[in-house]
């Protein structure tokens, strides 16, 4: 990854705003998804499918609001921290489990425990309002209280720099010994064994991190809409990051962004001229890049950036 | 001196078939042992028990002076003992060098994301090991574009870097030519000698065996049934027999 191209989409991201300021909301529920699809896209790395990580940006985004709703902290700083440590907590916890599994059985036990999330937060109605959902108040920010549309120009600024960081620090870890050690998993786990490396521990590590970023994701959905609701855990969202990571590729962090960007815009856009007609572009889109670019949308980006070999 | 490696009475079965019947043995610091014998005979399975793919029903496996019989791959790999596999075993997704730094990396301990795979020590020191094995120029080339003879070469420098005690070589010139062979194992056996890293390996080339082996094992039914000098032990009328084929 360059940083002129995250760097670049977040310019590009800042400025919209100033020409349609409604899609400030739209990308920052867009940089929540890139979040939790760049988690998504890090298993991918070690071959490994999760169809249930909506599990972890519902976790996330309940966190913020369990804390708020329960006095904790209203400050949008702590808020975002402390889902984020949370939805790693658990992602450890449930990854413990994961680990131990690989393929069609990774998936599946993944888009397991999100439903049966799914439906404890359906039914609980006492402590998670059951399929109304939960309120989110406008949090403070540093103490600071905000009017409402202060707050959510901040918060799509503070998201677009959040989306920098994290696709920095992924970068930085996916050239790490460690990172490369996950892509290793997905090609010779036999012979990572061997090297003295266990597998597991690799892909935990991964597994914890992707949580986080969902997590962070969910968070900031959350306090962007002002509400959550168990749909936030549901398969066809979950199904819907995977499709978001590979439509935007996986060669580099900036492509979950770009393909939440992507999906996003097409559906606000789409939704103007015919009710479900984003869900066939997007079908259409995902179709391309299966086909004829197989490194995602950012693989073309990449593509345009590589030296071209002397005559 | 006492051995590296020490095998008693180990034995280990599938259904009927008794693929380690009481194997003893011993390996000697800075040896380089060759294990011969029929197909089935047990030659890989030893390999297995030693670097821990499958535990033993029964004996003893004592590396450095310390139980290993029990331990998992990678702790084994951990203490000392690398291996090189029968099909090379390698990162199919990254080049020649990076699979190198991954093993580099693992010794020096692979939980930090401080710095990158390609650091500058690490780099350094894979590029070193691909220079003995002589695939410097091959450095940045795609495991997978690779020909037999220098995957072969890879599998055996990854486990290098790993800078082993003792090396366990599962037939290193299986799908080389004949003549790549002897350039094969010359360079094996310079680096084995050259890095001080005791060896075990596997083989079905008797002319290989011959040339390379400080001592040969000959392996049948799961047991070593004579070991010694590979000057006298090919020449046994057994070993002709039963192993080379020749009554």
């Amino acid at each position: 990854m360059r940083l002129g191209h995250i760097l670049f989409l977040a310019v590009v991201a800042a400025l919209a705003p100033l020409v349609l300021p409604w899609l400030g909301f739209v990308l920052t529920l867009a940089v929540g998804k890139g979040l939790a699809a760049l988690g998504v896209a890090l298993l991918l790395r070690a071959g490994l499918i999760s169809i249930g990580h909506a599990l972890y940006l519902a976790i996330g985004a309940y966190a913020t609001a369990f804390l708020m709703q329960g006095g904790v902290t209203s400050d949008l700083v702590l808020l975002l921290a402390a889902a984020t440590v949370i939805t790693t907590a658990s992602g450890l916890l449930v990854g413990l489990f994961m680990v131990r599994y690989r393929a069609i059985f990774f998936a599946m036990l993944n888009l397991a425990v999100s439903m049966v999330f799914f439906t404890a937060l359906s039914k609980l109605y006492h402590l998670t309002g059951g399929s109304d959902g939960l309120r989110v108040a406008t949090p403070t920010l540093l103490g600071v209280e905000l009017d409402r549309a202060t707050f959510d120009s901040v918060l799509n600024l503070g998201a677009l720099v959040l989306m920098v960081g994290a696709a920095l620090i992924v970068d930085r870890y996916l050239k790490s010994p460690l990172g490369e050690a996950l892509s290793a998993v997905e090609t010779n786990e036999v012979r990572l064994e061997y090297l003295g490396v266990p597998a597991r521990g690799v892909i935990l590590v991964a597994y914890a991190t992707s949580a986080a970023l969902a997590g962070l994701g969910g968070a900031i959905t959350a306090v962007a809409i002002g509400h959550v609701v168990p749909e936030l855990s549901y398969w066809t969202l979950s199904g819907q990051l995977v499709l978001i990571a590979v439509l935007g590729g996986i060669g580099g962090a900036p492509g979950a962004f770009i393909g939440a960007f992507f999906l996003e815009l097409v559906r606000t856009f789409a939704t103007g001229i015919a009710a479900d007609a984003w869900n066939a572009i997007i079908g259409i889109a995902l179709l391309i890049v299966i086909f004829f670019l197989p490194e995602g949308l950012y693989g073309i980006v990449q593509r345009l950036g590589r030296p071209r070999p002397a005559a | 001196m006492s051995p590296l490696l020490s095998v008693r009475d180990l034995r280990v079965s599938f259904g009927g078939v008794k693929a380690a019947d009481g194997v003893d043995l011993d390996i000697h610091p800075h040896e380089v042992v060759a294990v011969v014998g029929p197909n089935g005979s047990g030659k890989t399975t030893f390999l297995n028990l030693c670097t821990g793919y499958i535990s033993p029903q029964r004996g003893a496996i004592t590396f450095n002076g310390e139980s290993i019989a029990r331990l998992s791959p990678r702790a084994i790999t951990r203490r000392g003992i690398a291996r090189a596999f029968q099909i090379p075993q390698l990162f199919t997704g990254h080049s020649l060098l990076e699979n190198v730094m991954l093993a580099v990396a693992a010794r020096h301990g692979i939980w930090t994301a401080r710095r990158p795979l390609a650091h500058g020590s690490t780099r350094e020191e894979a590029r070193e090991m691909l220079a003995l094995l002589a695939l410097a120029e091959l450095a940045d080339q795609p495991t997978a574009s690779l020909p037999e003879g220098q995957r072969k070469l890879a599998d055996i420098a990854i486990a290098l870097a790993l800078k082993p005690r003792l090396l366990l070589l599962d037939e290193p010139t299986s799908g080389v030519s004949t003549a790549e062979k002897s350039a094969l194992m010359d360079t094996i056996v310079t680096v084995l000698r050259a890095e001080k890293v005791t060896a075990l390996f596997v083989e079905h080339d008797m002319n290989v065996v011959e040339r390379y082996a400080d001592r040969v094992l000959v392996w049948d039914a799961g047991r070593v049934v004579v070991g010694g000098a590979p000057a006298e032990v090919l020449r046994s009328a057994m070993v002709l027999e039963r192993v080379i084929g020749i009554a």
